[in-house]
């Protein structure tokens, strides 16, 4: 366990170089006296000088410490070291014809409230006895704070939210819990509007729409449902297999591509993501195609190596013969607070264009969009409410600020 | 970036040294805070007024300890408490006296179950198993191929038949009989706990297949909905066991304590990675840690195993112990720590640290610069900074295109790094070699 003294170094290390760079960096409105000398505390002196260590000495001492570490860490287990998978061969398609054809291509979009008939049954008198009450009291503020905290709004924005709410209330003289509800829609709905929502296409084509986001959210599915909306709106759609990691995820894709009627451009699995997008870049140029969208592996934001690999392919995918119009980040509805750090992180690496708000047809409220729009400025351009390809609908501010209450 | 607990209380408690008990006002202004943090973490608002009402009742009239300031002795209560909720009894598996012993799989879309089913199949056979896989997912499309694929990665046969869920998965346990496998791991398509339908089909297939384990997998990510998802799925399958996924990322999991309180089963496995051995028991003291947002310093180790060479530890190490640390150490330092993620999440993850360094915003384009800095130093000023004079400095400065303060102060933060390390390896030596509470 030697890595232990090593991490001991770093841990040192890291914390000397944050202490250093903070102290560098001015922060608006802190308050506090920059830089830090040391962030450890004053060490008591020694009473006596002693001699230095022979060489001996030192590898004895080392060799305690790492004795000593051992046996904490001997406390809690570790992991094994992973083992290298074994590549698989090129993957035979699986014959999955039992998948549905999707019939019907006029059928209206569903909308919020039909798909939250099933989850109104949970949620039924939410807050009717605060409406009941008819008057505003602290109960009325905490039911307020409970439903906002529930929907995965956050805390903080709640907080902030119910003050300004407080202000207003004096300010306006409202009297009635049902006022009061009303008045914090009204501040989100506004809130919410005032962005534009419009996915961006441009004249020269063809265009390309990027799906980021974590693993599990829904971004396979989102593009097949794009691509059905776009090319029954008459638009010709190349779909880009840019998950090359994931087990058969340019198969599940293709499946999707065949379902809609757009063209499919895969590589390799475990090939190089840019690659492919270039390729369907390229292919879709030569072609004139409108359209092209790019899939990529769902990657969680802490990893450093996955992040970049990800900006390589944005950039890949600029040097192409098209332009890089959306840059969508696919968000799960049921994800709490770390959706913000998520959207913050991806944005910073992939400057992303617009939210996708998934799986809202379940009981989360998808409170934490809300909050992507107000920290980050990012639009909410779409909702998915389900897993064939009509399931997808345009956000829209007011049906979701009235389901956020329902 | 969420304030760690200790900083929240520091305040409060600085009235609090020489009395003897802690009062309920002084409790109470805790408890807020306490409320926040995990409120913050994604644990389900009433779960959070359940728990923080059992804290209360642990911290109105406990003696204060000698040994720990009162801060401590609150966040030791708190931790305590939910390391108790967290854990309880573990998950013993027992094998099925007429195999296969059956587990099944179940959870919303996305939240990792297939990848979790291939996990689950590896760690069987560690056990020196004979499980085979079961796709009863025929929703998703190429499921049944992404099954098929981490199969062969494991080793394990996967059976699958284009029917309907419900007949594949009793087909599945039948051709487990067959080839005597011993352990059957059956995955479902992800479905909606609101979708009646869909929930009918998964108890059809639980009556099918009669699982000895049902698993309920959750995203480690899940927001306030947790308890939704939980209690209905527990409702109509009646869950053994949860498998918490992606605890990889750094989301705080609350969602893994609002789970265990209203169902009451034990969290048996974490999931901490894509790639099939990420797959560990679960840990409540990390997870309440986690969810603390105290500081995680065993995750911090693990990262550590994964970026370091053993060599370079080694040689690490007794530089460490003799204060022979050099900048182009530290140079070496910070190519490791740039391997292991965002410094942000990094510095969020050491205990002790004060809170204006773990809330500032860490621009890592900085330590381009710090490096850049060391670079235009010669190996010699290198190896020993106490030859830079002021022309050194400002020539250094020059070069990396900094200001002389920079220089100045990255040098000075050096020596007294030098110093704190050489203190750190005398203090470890005396008593237990764990990161000191540096406060």
């Amino acid at each position: 366990m030697e890595f232990v003294l090593g991490l001991l170094a770093f841990l040192v290390a890291t914390a000397a170089i944050a202490a250093l760079i903070a102290g560098r960096s001015p922060r608006p409105g802190s308050g506090l006296d920059p830089p830090l000398a040391s962030p450890f505390p004053p060490p008591t002196r020694p009473k006596r000088r002693p001699p230095p260590p022979t060489e001996e000495e030192v590898n004895r001492q080392a060799a305690e410490l790492v004795a000593e570490a051992e046996a904490w860490l001997a406390e809690a287990p570790l992991p094994e070291a992973p083992e290298e998978p074994e590549g698989p061969e090129a993957p035979a398609l699986e014959p999955v014809d039992e998948v549905p054809a999707e019939d019907a291509p006029a059928v209206a979009p569903p909308r919020f409230r039909d798909r939250l008939g099933k989850a109104r049954s949970l949620l039924a008198g939410y807050l009717g006895s605060v409406r009941a009450r008819g008057g505003i009291d602290a109960e009325t503020w905490e039911e307020l704070e409970e439903a906002l905290v529930r929907a995965d709004v956050g805390l903080t924005a709640t907080t902030s939210l119910l003050d300004q709410l407080r202000a207003q209330v004096k300010a306006e003289g409202i009297t009635t819990a049902d006022g009061l509800l009303e008045a914090l829609k009204a501040t989100l709905k506004q809130r919410l509007s005032e962005v534009d929502r419009s996915l961006r296409f441009e004249p020269q084509g063809p265009n390309v729409w990027l799906f980021v986001g974590v693993n599990g959210v829904g971004k396979t599915t989102t593009i097949g449902k794009v691509g059905h909306r776009q090319v029954s709106e008459g638009r010709s759609v190349v779909m880009a297999a840019g998950d090359t990691f994931r087990a058969a995820a340019a198969e599940q894709l293709e499946l999707w591509s065949k379902r809609v009627g757009a063209q499919l451009v895969r590589g390799a699995e475990g090939g190089d993501p840019g690659a492919v997008v270039f390729d369907a870049v390229e292919r879709a140029a030569a072609r004139k195609a409108d359209l092209v969208l790019a899939d990529t592996a769902g990657r969680l934001h802490t990893k450093v190596n996955l992040m970049e690999e990800l900006k390589k392919v944005r950039r890949v995918a600029e040097k192409a013969t098209g332009t890089v119009s959306e840059v969508l980040l696919v968000i799960d509805a049921t994800t709490g607070q770390n959706g913000l750090v998520q959207a913050r992180q991806f944005t910073e690496a992939v400057d992303v264009t617009g939210v996708v708000l998934t799986k809202l047809d379940g009981t989360a409220k998808g409170g934490i969009a809300l909050a992507i729009q107000n920290d980050l400025g990012i639009p909410i351009k779409l909702v998915g409410l389900g897993e064939t390809a009509d399931d997808l609908v345009a956000f829209d501010p007011d049906e979701f600020v009235e389901a956020l209450f329902s | 970036m969420f304030e760690s607990l200790t900083d929240r209380f520091e305040g409060i408690f600085h009235r609090l040294r020489g009395r003897g008990r802690l009062a309920e006002a002084d409790v109470d202004e805790v408890l807020r805070e306490i409320r926040v943090a995990l409120l913050e973490a994604d644990v389900n608002f009433r779960v959070v007024r359940d728990l923080v009402a059992r804290i209360k009742e642990q911290c109105v009239g406990a003696d204060l300890s000698a040994s720990l300031s009162p801060a401590q002795q609150v966040i030791k209560i708190v931790h305590q408490e939910l390391i108790a909720s967290l854990g309880g009894e573990t998950l013993r598996l027992t094998y099925a006296s007429r195999p296969p012993t059956v587990l099944l799989l179940a959870g919303l879309q996305g939240s990792g179950k297939t990848t979790a089913c291939g996990k689950l199949a590896r760690w069987f056979r560690q056990q020196g198993r004979n499980p085979i896989l079961i796709g009863a997912d025929l929703q998703r499309p190429a499921a049944v191929e992404q099954l098929r694929v981490l199969g062969e990665q494991a080793g394990v046969p996967v059976f699958s038949d284009p029917l309907d869920p419900v007949t594949t998965a009793a087909a599945g346990i039948e051709e487990a009989r067959r080839l005597g496998r011993d352990v059957a791991i059956v995955d479902t398509a992800g479905r909606l706990h609101v979708d009646e339908a869909l929930m009918d089909e998964a108890r059809r297939i639980s009556a099918a297949v009669q699982p000895h384990y049902t698993f309920l997998v959750v995203d480690a990510m899940t927001g306030q909905d947790a308890v939704n998802v939980a209690e209905s799925f527990h409702a109509a399958l009646e869950i053994d066991g949860v498998i918490l996924s992606k605890l990889d990322g750094d989301a705080r999991g609350g969602a893994a304590l609002s789970v265990k309180q209203v169902i009451g089963r034990p969290i048996a496995f974490a999931s901490v990675g894509e790639k099939l051995p990420d797959f560990e028991p679960f840990h409540p003291d990390r997870m309440a840690s986690r969810i603390l947002g105290m500081g995680d310093v065993l995750t911090l180790i693990e990262k550590a195993e994964a970026a370091y060479d053993t060599g370079e530890a080694t040689k690490a190490a007794n530089k460490l112990v003799s204060g022979q640390f050099t900048l182009d150490d530290f140079l070496d330092q910070m190519q490791q720590i740039r391997k292991m993620g965002p410094i942000q999440s990094l510095v969020g993850m050491i205990p002790g640290l004060p809170k204006e360094l773990k809330n500032a915003e860490i621009d890592e384009g900085e330590l381009g610069r710090v490096e850049a800095i060391i670079r235009s130093m010669t190996p010699a000023e290198r190896r020993d900074p106490g030859i830079m004079n002021g022309s050194r400095r400002l020539r250094v400065a020059r070069g990396s295109g900094v200001t002389t303060s920079d220089v100045n102060a990255l040098l000075k933060q050096f020596k007294e790094m030098q110093r704190m390390m050489k203190l750190l390896g005398k203090g470890a030596r005396g008593g237990r070699a764990r990161v000191p509470s540096l406060r």
